[in-house]
């Protein structure tokens, strides 16, 4: 009988803070980004995602890439809470001057202001940006 | 000696990161033509707190967007500045025909 399979990881499990701060599609960033979040979800690590800056766009709804003949990785946002990666925030003055609102968002947010956010990345153990 | 070359500058960077758009509209000369693409086109939206670099620019420069870019991104539906024309890959190559020297600036 082979030993059983464990799929619990049993290393320390840290506070990771991903925070996305550029565009889609323009660079590789944020699909690497998305990437690196799954691999370390699937390690257990308590996960938060930010988006600022250009990263807001990241997480637009309505992302069509068929005319850029990219693929269109906005749906993978909507799969994370299956990976318990469900602490998503988003940073209030960069919606504002994208003329961007809560509900042009294809996930769930909370929306944090530069303050908020501040205290949010001193508590992390490792806090990484793309 | 030769009249003035009717310039046709690309740029593809953000607003918000790169400074690629403010430059280009800052040295561009009346009568140009900008074609914002990639990650330049969110530079058309209206609402923003960059819309007006391009509101003023169009008094004396023609605007376009490229169109896939902007629907990738999901923005298709969101309101554009008026004056600035929307271009698919078609208008693309026209309008590189149609102007004399390319600038991109990257």
């Amino acid at each position: 009988m082979a030993e059983e399979y464990e799929d619990e990881f049993d290393g320390p499990i840290k506070r990771f803070l991903f925070v996305n701060r550029k565009a889609p599609y323009g660079s590789i960033y944020a699909l690497e980004s998305l990437e690196v979040v799954l691999i370390s979800a699937a390690f257990d690590q308590d996960i938060s995602l930010v988006f600022m800056d250009d990263g807001v766009y990241q997480i637009a709804k309505d992302q069509d890439t068929e005319a850029i003949n990219m693929k269109n990785f906005s749906r993978t946002y909507r799969a994370l809470d299956g990976y318990d990666v469900e602490k998503l925030y988003v940073e209030k003055e960069s919606l504002e001057a994208r003329g961007l609102k809560e509900e042009d968002l294809l996930v769930d947010v909370e929306v944090l202001n530069s303050k908020q956010l501040g205290k949010l990345m001193n508590a992390q153990d490792v806090v990484i940006t793309s | 000696m030769s009249g003035d070359t009717k310039m046709l500058h690309m740029v593809n960077k953000s607003p918000f990161e790169k400074t690629a758009l403010s430059s280009c509209l800052r040295i561009a000369e009346s009568g140009s033509a900008i074609l914002l693409f990639e990650d330049a086109v969110y530079a058309a939206l209206q609402n923003t707190s960059v819309a007006n670099e391009i509101v003023n620019c169009l008094k004396n420069l023609q605007v376009y967007i490229l169109g896939p870019d902007l629907a990738a991104r999901g923005m298709s539906n969101k309101p554009i500045i008026d004056g600035v024309k929307t271009i698919d890959y078609d208008g693309f190559v026209d309008l590189v025909a149609e102007y004399d020297a390319v600038h991109s600036w990257l």
